[in-house]
């Protein structure tokens, strides 16, 4: 079981770790003031990985490789000079989209079988490889030029990104990403080649011929089961999704608690039927409903939801909580999750009961357990 | 020789003192600069080399021009401040 995770806020990166009676507390505050968007971990190393949106300076990396105790910049992804004369154009916006990383929006590592190995998905919709734990970094062309990728478009971003990488623990060669807005894409060739696999996911902001188009689809984030890979779970803007055939097609879950809108979702590593939820209302208002923040769980692969209520606040608590900011550990007994509004809650029982590590925090970002 | 300083505000992510470097524009100066201190590079310039979105450069008092081919000229001599823009938050 994990003892400790990172959080990643608005105004600093905030380290939690579990003490006597499985009590957790926040141990260390690090890099206030600075926005950390983003954190991961590297299990096979023990590195850990922060990513910022220095408002001014742009993206930065940072790397630890003794449990934040002291933290080096890294090399940053960068795209290749913009060939002259080449128009890229977000569809939706019309606006120019730029050759260089405005926001690290995913970091994954490969398996023990690659070391050093990891993957790095960005706004705009790059996504970058490396073999060196992050000294340097590649654009994976065959994805960045396929001609599909010209479809892709902002949604909360004013330009496509990609926000979830799985690397399937059987094959290092097999790889899913999810694109807010561009749908699901997969490689079985370590990224030579790419195809989209989004058969079932519905895009309803879209007009009815296009509802079902798999480039157009809004993945708000995807998870995979470590147990049992082919098993995937979408939390889409417009329900959530589930795959038992490695994403070969996806069948919507169309009840699920007060809501099937949210950002986060989390399976657990070792029972694939497991998933956890927090709803919100939807699209326009984003708002948890009735002001009262709830998870919800399935244990039967979607086929009923409980409604996980203890410990959280239940009267005018209008906390979102991001597609990133909510993770649960190795065991699939713990969960953390924070929000928009600096709350942050963690769970030691599969998220039947909370408590409340912060309501006064900056808004947070990401969450993980290392 | 033309002399570059920086914003305070970056100095806590990497240090960059005034330096003095040759050069006839702003993409020759900062050129100069970047070989000296590698890493405040993409501090300042985008992946394909033009002024941050948020940055701003002042030669002789006056703002830079050409964001994304800094070839406005440095006269011998000049100051060149590397500023961040009032925005952010």
């Amino acid at each position: 079981m994990s003892e400790t995770f990172l959080v990643a806020t608005k105004k600093g990166l905030f380290t939690v770790r579990q003490g006597r009676e499985k009590r957790w507390s926040i141990a260390r505050r690090q890099f206030l003031g600075d926005h950390t968007a983003l954190v991961s971990g590297d299990p096979r190393s023990g590195w850990w990985y922060v990513c910022f949106e220095h408002g001014h300076f742009g993206p930065k990396i940072m790397r630890s490789k003794n449990q934040g105790e002291t933290w080096e910049e890294t090399k940053k992804p960068e795209y290749p000079p913009r060939p002259e004369g080449v128009k890229d154009v977000d569809p939706m916006r019309g606006t120019e989209i730029p050759w260089s990383v405005q926001r690290v929006w995913a970091l994954e590592c490969g398996t023990v079988r690659k070391p050093g190995r990891l993957w790095l998905g960005c706004i705009p919709g790059g996504l970058f490889r490396s073999d060196d734990g992050g000294d340097s970094w590649e654009l994976v062309r065959s994805l960045w030029d396929h001609p599909d990728r010209k479809r892709w478009m902002g949604g909360g971003a004013d330009m496509a990104g990609i926000h979830s990488i799985c690397v399937d623990p059987r094959d290092d060669r097999h790889v899913l990403v999810a694109v807010s807005c561009g749908g699901i894409w997969r490689t079985r060739d370590e990224g030579a080649s790419w195809t989209v696999s989004s058969k079932g996911l519905i895009a309803r902001y879209m007009p009815p011929d296009q509802q079902m188009d798999e480039v157009m689809q809004d993945p708000h984030r995807m998870v995979q089961c470590d147990a049992r890979p082919e098993v995937l779970w979408i939390q889409h803007h417009n329900g959530i999704f589930h795959s038992t055939d490695n994403a070969q097609s996806w069948s919507e879950i169309k009840q699920a608690g007060p809501s099937t809108f949210g950002f986060g979702v989390a399976v657990s590593p070792r029972d694939p039927n497991t998933a956890w939820f927090i709803p919100a209302q939807k699209d326009e208002h984003r708002i948890p409903v009735d002001g009262r923040v709830v998870v919800t769980r399935t244990r039967d692969g979607g086929k009923s939801f409980e409604e996980l209520r203890r410990g959280l606040p239940q009267q005018d608590a209008y906390d979102l909580v991001y597609r990133h900011a909510f993770d649960v550990d190795e065991s699939g007994e713990q969960l953390a999750f924070g929000s928009t509004t600096g709350s942050l809650y963690v769970s030691n029982d599969g998220g039947d009961g909370w408590q409340c590590l912060g309501e006064h925090l900056p808004p947070v970002d990401a969450v993980r357990f290392v | 020789m033309p002399r570059v300083t920086f914003t305070a505000n970056i100095q806590r992510h990497v240090e960059c003192p005034p330096v003095d470097v040759s050069g006839a524009t702003v993409r020759a100066v900062l050129e100069q600069v970047f070989a000296q201190n590698p890493r405040a590079r993409s501090y300042v310039l985008d992946d394909q080399g033009a002024l941050r979105h948020h940055m701003q450069v002042f030669v002789g008092g006056a703002q830079l021009r050409d964001r994304a081919g800094l070839s406005d000229a440095v006269p011998a001599g000049a100051e060149v401040y590397v500023m961040q823009a009032l925005s952010g938050g």
